[in-house]
């Protein structure tokens, strides 16, 4: 049965996404500035209660990190009265258990960060930034169940989205968090740039990884680097991460062009997957630029919150084409 | 006469074993042109603004990779004989780390494993200590303006082990932890002195943090040692 469509609930949830993405932009700033460990205690802040901590004192590496547990302690909330909300005012069960489900996993974010602080892991590092982009959409899709469009699209005919276009933007979804996986695994190696060029790699189509090469880059890092010395796990990582990228590119570059000739120009999720392929031509860009200006922290942050809206597109867009072609063909999807 | 004649006796043996020691020292010399060392100031004024204002009426602090006087003397080399006598860090006079006009001071020193590193905090801003070892434990620890010093030990020897601080990102310190007594670190002159190594033949070794090792053989004979030695720029 489908529950009626609730303004107030769909715009906070609207909102607690939107504060969820802001807060994957301050995480991005915190390791970018390689600021995670600049405030030594949790969940106090130098002894002080967080909520109390003196604002004249949130000064360098403080005022990211400081910011970033402020900012998820009210994504915390608004997530707790989301879930409370859907429990109390949607009719339909399966949401009220992804509210539930949306609160510990916020529970758990909240405890993997702290952890890393506590006992100085940097690892832990690679889990907050996962559970961060899957924590993403899953409030931007609780967001799209509680849309007037997904309440009333019973009620209107919809067009099926052939599997195949399903299953390409489905597959390219899979590995965009596959490579936000990596790209956390590089950001939390806290070595700086372990290739400093593009689009060549250390003058190279693959660059060398034998003990000679990797002395060499060493010694040659860019000035000012600061970070541990690069290994070759590293080069070959970085190496992954671009030739993912290329990958992606290409895949989400025919999104749209598939998306066109099935279900015409003017279909919304044609036009949205014209919107994912400049998500993607703009990732490449900002990954390019963030080696070209050594990891500047703008830019690496930009890259970061780019990356997470090619998820949460990708996501959403199959949500919707399975939404459409169940209520086309109730009885095959 | 018995405990007279044992006293005498003991005397005479210690006073043959320090006559068979002596100090290696040595000058090290730099060769070459430095590159050219980078100021903190846009970064602390970017940063905290709390440590500009403590250089208000003096110059900012820069990077110091290579210290070198006008006569060519490098600092910051650590010294020490490999494989020579056990720690004695337990009992050893900790050494103590600044944290003063938001940088440490010094940031390079060398102490023995077991040997207590006490570091202060003389500024009126917040710190954190965040040593970032290799084969050590890590440690990250609070230290606002005030609080009191903090203590670390290590177990294990390590080269130029980091102590950063991830408020002020371009503080820096280097602690190189040996397993024996016999070392020193090079003055802003570029000398060292190791007092009182026994005489003998042992392979000592040079280390800068930018310009590498370097290892020498050298004998210690009755009254000490000289070792100069001479690092190059890098080409």
């Amino acid at each position: 049965m489908n529950a009626k469509y609730n303004p107030a609930l769909f715009w906070f949830a609207v909102v607690t996404a939107i504060t969820t993405f802001l807060l994957i932009g301050l995480g991005g700033l915190v390791t970018s500035h390689e600021a995670g460990m600049s405030v030594p205690d949790w969940p106090t802040t130098y002894g002080y209660n967080m909520f109390l901590f003196p604002v004249d004192k949130w000064v360098g590496g403080i005022f990211y990190e400081h910011s970033h547990r402020l900012l998820a302690s009210a994504v915390g909330l608004l997530t707790t009265i989301l879930a409370i909300w859907m429990s109390l005012k949607d009719s339909r069960r399966w949401l009220h258990w992804l509210g539930i489900a949306a609160f510990f996993l916020v529970i758990l974010q909240g405890i993997l960060g702290g952890l890393r602080v506590r006992w100085s892991l940097n690892w832990l590092g690679v889990p907050h930034g996962a559970v961060a982009q899957t924590f993403l959409v899953l409030t931007c899709a609780i967001a799209l169940f509680l849309s007037r469009w997904w309440q009333e699209s019973a009620a209107k005919p919809q067009v099926a989205v052939p599997r195949g276009l399903r299953s390409h933007v489905l597959y390219l979804t899979i590995l965009i968090f596959i490579q936000l996986l990596i790209a956390a695994t590089m950001r939390h190696q806290h070595s700086g740039l372990a290739i400093w060029d593009f689009p060549m790699a250390h003058h190279q189509v693959w660059p060398s990884t034998t003990s000679e090469a990797i002395a060499d880059y060493n010694a040659h890092r860019p000035p000012g680097t600061i970070g541990n010395p690069i290994t070759a796990f590293q080069v070959n990582l970085q190496m992954v991460h671009r030739l993912v990228a290329y990958l992606l590119f290409l895949g989400v570059a025919a999104a749209p062009f598939i998306a066109r000739k099935r279900l015409g120009g003017a279909d919304w999720l044609t036009k949205f997957a014209w919107f994912w392929f400049g998500l993607l031509s703009l990732q490449i860009v900002l990954g390019a630029a963030t080696v070209l200006t050594n990891k500047a922290a703008d830019v690496a942050t930009g890259h970061v919150m780019v990356g997470a809206l090619a998820l949460l597109t990708g996501a959403l867009w199959w949500l919707v084409a399975f939404r459409r072609t169940k209520l086309a063909n109730p009885l095959k999807t | 006469m018995k405990k007279s004649l044992l006293i005498a006796a003991s005397t005479l043996v210690s006073l043959g074993f320090n006559a068979m020691a002596g100090d290696l020292t040595g000058t090290i010399t730099f060769k070459g042109t430095a590159p050219a060392e980078a100021s903190f100031e846009d970064k602390m004024k970017e940063t905290d603004p709390n440590c500009a204002a403590l250089y208000a009426s003096s110059s900012f602090p820069t990077t110091h990779f290579y210290v070198v006087s006008s006569s060519g003397g490098l600092a910051d080399v650590v010294v020490s004989i490999k494989g020579l006598g056990k720690s004695t860090g337990v009992t050893a006079a900790p050494a103590v780390i600044d944290q003063k006009g938001c940088v440490y001071l010094p940031s390079v020193l060398a102490v023995q494993t077991g040997q207590k590193v006490i570091v202060k905090n003389s500024d009126p801003v917040v710190h954190n200590v965040h040593t970032v070892p290799k084969v050590n434990e890590m440690q990250n620890l609070p230290q606002p303006p005030g609080s009191p010093d903090l203590t670390f030990v290590f177990d294990k020897p390590e080269p130029f082990l980091k102590f950063s601080c991830d408020v002020h990102p371009w503080m820096l310190a280097w602690v190189t932890v040996v397993d024996g007594p016999y070392f020193s670190v090079s003055d802003k002159d570029g000398k060292f002195t190791i007092k009182n190594v026994p005489a003998g033949k042992y392979t000592v070794e040079f280390a800068h943090r930018k310009l590498g090792t370097k290892t020498v053989e050298v004998e210690v004979k009755d009254g000490g040692a000289t070792q100069d030695i001479t690092f190059e720029a890098a080409k």
